[in-house]
């Protein structure tokens, strides 16, 4: 059977978790290098970046992850998580670090603070209408040669990319894990 | 790849529980300054709490505590990128109005503050921005949760260094909702009655046996083992007031407290962070306190 790890150093772990269980996959929370033995893929869930990218590196995960990922294990990122997988972050802190395996760059709560939150339906390539709650979410601002738009969402400024993919890995600015949506990570199962 | 037609919707509860649901298994410091508040996101906090005073210095000065300064405000939120939070005070919606058009992330209703309204809460489903309130038991948290709050805090008895009420509302909430979980649908209105609860909301705790918004711990949480213990309670996320900057040390024990928040079923992470800490911060007995915050709010 297929086992997905979830980064479960902070977050949305448990909603993550509960997806993966839906679509008949074992879901392994990863705190500790020990858990990332065997795993599949890996889910970097919703939560804030900065704390996720601190403690990566205070639980001795942060080489390990890196090295699997370069690997060519299969990764998705929401959110945060999404963030963490950038080339490059605007707006974030001047030291955070990132996995770099998406070409792209993203600002940190580019749509906005809090208030500015909002839930949509975003129309995903090849799936059809899903529904994603923004969440002080990430806005993809440049997107290079080789990565992929899968759905783009219009905030009033003009379409930027809200789904993309670059070989195997997968980032979405949105949290189809909160809104009882499966088929993101339908969509990144086929990569694993 | 087509692009959506802009029929977006701020403001939904989904989207307002949601951001508590980001905060789970993380650490809200409360920070009197920017310098305090760049401190508590390089320790890895998830949020901070701007006040004026933290709590141990609000029960010290004593006099009415208010809204902090919005300029103290704004401050810090140029300072960190992570979300910033504000209190303003129980009943007090036009305190809570300006927290909202300052852009703060998260208003915390509470009972830290002086209360400004004796009969009601804040009706928190006019506003776009959520809200956390605290409760000491499932009673309460359920009013506050049927008035739209989107996260509830266990109170403890904030500024006083000491966990033993945290403990003792967690385990009130925790009890109450078992009770409801293995109660027969005819006994729900009685207890809905006994609670002072919403029957609504009653029903649907007994169905998931848990509360529908996240529920986080705060007041008296001083050391990573008081952070560790509340978690293992059930707490998923705690506050941390007086605790990090009244201690000898705060920048290591506010990284101390997020380690073990994070690694709180495994000692051996709390026992590593615990290690050459230097003192928490003093803490008080709550049997000899004047004032128990924790009695403010119904």
């Amino acid at each position: 059977m297929t086992s997905v790890g979830v980064l479960a150093l902070q977050g949305d772990v448990r909603e993550h978790v509960a997806v993966l269980q839906r679509i008949g996959v074992t879901p392994v929370e990863v705190r500790s290098v020990a858990a990332l033995v065997g795993i599949d893929g890996l889910v970097i869930p919703g939560g804030e970046s900065t704390t996720m990218a601190r403690l990566l590196v205070t639980s001795g995960l942060r080489a390990p992850v890196t090295e699997m990922l370069a690997g060519g294990l299969p990764v998705l990122g929401t959110c945060a998580g999404l963030i963490m997988l950038a080339r490059r972050i605007l707006d974030g802190r001047s030291d955070q670090w990132s996995l770099g395996l998406l070409d792209i760059e993203v600002r940190r709560n580019g749509f906005g603070r809090q208030v500015a939150s909002f839930e949509t339906v975003v129309e995903v390539a090849g799936v059809g209408p899903v529904a994603g709650a923004f969440i002080r979410a990430p806005q993809v601002v440049t997107v290079a040669d080789g990565v992929d738009v899968l759905a783009t969402h219009d905030h009033g400024q003009g379409p930027t990319p809200v789904l993309v993919r670059q070989g195997h890995a997968l980032g979405c600015a949105f949290h189809p894990e909160l809104t009882g949506e499966t088929r993101i990570h339908e969509l990144f199962l086929s990569l694993v | 790849m087509t692009t959506s037609p802009d029929s977006s919707t701020v403001g939904s509860t989904l989207v307002k529980r949601g951001l508590a649901d980001m905060l789970r298994g993380g650490v809200i410091m409360d920070v009197v300054n920017a310098d305090q508040a760049k401190i508590a996101e390089d320790a890895g906090a998830v949020a901070v709490m701007a006040l004026e005073r933290v709590p141990a210095d609000i029960r010290r000065d004593g006099g009415v505590a208010r809204m902090s300064d919005p300029l103290l405000i704004q401050e810090i939120q140029a300072t960190v990128t992570i979300p910033v939070m504000a209190k303003a005070r129980i009943g007090h919606f036009a305190e809570a109005q300006v927290l909202e058009s300052l852009g703060v992330d998260y208003v915390d209703e509470s009972e830290v503050l002086t209360p400004a309204d004796e009969e009601h809460h804040i009706d928190k489903w006019a506003f776009t921005v959520p809200f956390v309130c605290g409760a000491t038991n499932l009673g309460e948290a359920l009013r506050r949760i049927g008035e739209g709050a989107c996260m509830i805090r266990s109170k403890g008895e904030a500024g006083t260094g000491n966990v033993v009420e945290a403990v003792r509302h967690l385990r009130t909430i925790n009890a109450q909702m078992r009770r409801l979980h293995s109660a027969d649908a005819a006994e729900l209105a009685g207890l809905a009655k006994d609670l002072q609860a919403p029957l609504p909301l009653v029903r649907e705790v007994a169905e998931i046996g848990h509360l529908p918004v996240p529920m986080f711990c705060a007041g008296g949480i001083a050391t990573p083992a008081d952070a560790s213990l509340v978690m293992q309670l059930g707490a998923e996320a705690v506050f941390v007031g007086s605790g990090i900057f009244k201690s000898a040390d705060p920048v290591r024990m506010a990284e101390a407290i997020v380690e073990a928040t994070t690694h709180f079923r495994d000692p051996s992470v709390v026992a590593k962070v615990s290690t050459g800490l230097g003192a928490a911060m003093r803490g008080s007995e709550t049997a000899t306190l004047e004032q128990r915050l924790a009695e403010r709010g119904w």
